[in-house]
Formats: structure tokens, C-alpha cells, sequence
């Protein structure tokens, strides 16, 4: 094997402090995400298919799937966690996952209330001629 | 003030060891990655807005074929794992393993962009082009700068495998196949949402 032994080269790469390994997860963490996050994708797809239940149950049963498949990738590929080393990570997470709640739902907020309270288009025309 | 370092490389007087500049550099980058969370959310607010909007056209849904996503899913959450696995090899400076997993992580991104190109394809030569409507301009903006993102990570990991095979698993090397596999990941999650909010919501027959 061609590869240096050690990481730790003075001056080299480095701004002085502990290294840390293992911060990429263990080998067991990624299987158990993996398997995980494919049973619930294949649960989802299978669902949004399926005549057993209410195309507005499907809808909620599926987004209900994605948002637990996204904490499964968090929790087991990115290793976010709430030790106190990862307590800037997760208040930047915080303040992301309100910026785009605000965003998402905000805009489909305002964009159907514009729906419902505007005349059709064809309407407002005739009315400014 | 004594402000030698000890083996350890900590300032005595510190209550906490001083971050590595692995660790600097994977912090700024997730900050990043966050924002490009923000990006991906006003393209989502956008299709949510418009996916009703087909100017006349069938509704967004009869045009996609949910098998077709589904391999897409598989494709590009087996090339998660894969880099996962490749990370776990570079960490313990296996060099062989890691290739090989970053290989494999590269041929399933590719998998992945095929099917999607084809798909879009497909659409805009039966009519459903990215003028067609307000519709499919949201979609195919969306997919696609999801499609664009996964490009510029494989473009990305082609030259860090050629960096490898270089220079081997330096520090520098690893830093910066750390922020890669951050990158990778996040691009999985993306996806999901994707395949929720686009491909399954409104799919029920």
C-alpha cells in the first residue's frame, strides 16, 4: 500500500488541535441506513401506487415517509447527532430547516390566497376594457 | 502566557482543543450545502406553486413513469452508500478499497444521469418541452439542477480519484474528499424530496 501511515505532517495541513478519527461513521451505521432508507423508498413508491387507500392518505403517508428517510440519511450518512461538538451544526440545521419551511410554505400560502381572492384572468381583462 | 503546544497539539489554557482544519474546512463547507438547501427550496416552492399550471396541457403526472424514478432512487442511494463505504476505506488509508468504492460510487452516478437525461428527453420530444408550460419550466428546472448538481459530484470525483492514484491519501487529499462525500449525501436527500414532491404526490390513480 502506497499510502502514508500517518496524517499528521508539522506545518503541512493542519491548524494545531486533536485529530479526531472515526468521524465518518462505522461500517454497521451505514448498513443500517442503507436498508432503512430502501425499505422506506420502496414503501413510498409502492403507496403512491396502491388503490387501498385515499389519493389525499397517499399524499400524507408518502411525505410522512420522505421527511423520515431524510433523518434516517442525517442520522446514519451525515452522522449528525446532538453531542455538544455538533451544537453549532445543528443550530445552523435549525435556522436552514425554518428558512425553508418559510419559503416552501409561505409561498404556496400566499400564492393560493392570491388564487382564491382574484378574478380569472379573462375577467379582469374584459373589466379594464 | 505559554502558548506552546503539547503533543496533542492543545492550547493549556484552553478548556477545548482547537479545531483541525479538517474540521474548519467540513463546517464551511456544510454551511454551504445548507444554502444550497435554501436554492433547492425555492425551486420546490416554485413547482408546488406551479405544477398546476399545464396551460391546457394533461396533468404532470400522466407523464412520468414512476418505475423509471424508482431505479433512479435505487441508483443513487446505493452510490451514497458506496461513498460511505469508500470513506470508511481513505479513513483507514486503504487506498485499493476506497477506489474501488468510489468507482462504483461513480458508474451508479452515471447510471443515475442516464436514466434522468433519457426521461427528459423522452418529454421534450413528445411534446412536454421546458417551454411548454409554467409546469413543466418548474420541472425541468428543478430536476435538472438537481441532474446538474450530481454532474459537477462526479466531475468533482473523478479528479479527486485521479488525485488519490497521485498523490495518495494525504491530509489534503482527505479534507477534501470529506466535503465530497457531504456534498454526495446531501444530494441524496435533495433527491428524496424530489421523488416525494414531484414523482409521488398526486401519482394515486
Amino acid at each position: 500500500m502506497s499510502a502514508t501511515p500517518s496524517m499528521i505532517q508539522a506545518g503541512d495541513e493542519r491548524t494545531p488541535g486533536l485529530r479526531r478519527s472515526g468521524s465518518h461513521g462505522s461500517l454497521q451505521s451505514y448498513v443500517i441506513g442503507y436498508v432503512v432508507a430502501m425499505v422506506l423508498t420502496a414503501v413510498s413508491f409502492w403507496l403512491a401506487k396502491s388503490p387501498l387507500i385515499t389519493p389525499s392518505s397517499a399524499t400524507a403517508a408518502v411525505v410522512v415517509l420522505a421527511i423520515a428517510q431524510m433523518l434516517v440519511h442525517l442520522i446514519f450518512f451525515l452522522h449528525i447527532n446532538t453531542s455538544p461538538e455538533h451544537k453549532a451544526n445543528i443550530w445552523a440545521f435549525v435556522l436552514t430547516v425554518v428558512i425553508i419551511f418559510l419559503i416552501v410554505i409561505g409561498s404556496m400560502w400566499i400564492m393560493a390566497s392570491l388564487n382564491r381572492n382574484m378574478m380569472p384572468m379573462d375577467q379582469v381583462i374584459s373589466a379594464q376594457r | 502566557m505559554n502558548t506552546t503546544l503539547t503533543e496533542q497539539g492543545t492550547f493549556p489554557h484552553l478548556p477545548t482543543p482547537l479545531p483541525t482544519r479538517q474540521q474548519v474546512a467540513g463546517f464551511g463547507f456544510y454551511l454551504y450545502l445548507l444554502s444550497d438547501g435554501i436554492l433547492f427550496a425555492s425551486l420546490f416552492a416554485a413547482f408546488a406553486v406551479l405544477r398546476g399550471a399545464t396551460d391546457g396541457g394533461p396533468p404532470l403526472q400522466s407523464l412520468f413513469e414512476l418505475k423509471n424514478a424508482y431505479i433512479e432512487t435505487v441508483a443513487l442511494l446505493t452510490s451514497s452508500f458506496t461513498c460511505g463505504m469508500a470513506m470508511i476505506a481513505a479513513d483507514r488509508r486503504r487506498q485499493r478499497h476506497a477506489q474501488i468504492f468510489f468507482l462504483a460510487t461513480v458508474i451508479l452516478g452515471l447510471a443515475f444521469l442516464n436514466i434522468e437525461v433519457h426521461e427528459l428527453i423522452k418529454l421534450s420530444a413528445g411534446g412536454a418541452t421546458f417551454s411548454r408550460s409554467a409546469a413543466m419550466t418548474a420541472f425541468f428546472t428543478l430536476v435538472s439542477t438537481h441532474g446538474l448538481h450530481v454532474t459537477v459530484g462526479l466531475i468533482w470525483l473523478l479528479i479527486s480519484m485521479l488525485q488519490i492514484h497521485l498523490k495518495g491519501l494525504t491530509a489534503g487529499v482527505l479534507r477534501r474528499l470529506i466535503c465530497f462525500s457531504l456534498f454526495w449525501h446531501v444530494l441524496d436527500i435533495v433527491w428524496i424530496a424530489v421523488f416525494t414532491f414531484v414523482y409521488l404526490v398526486g401519482a394515486t390513480p
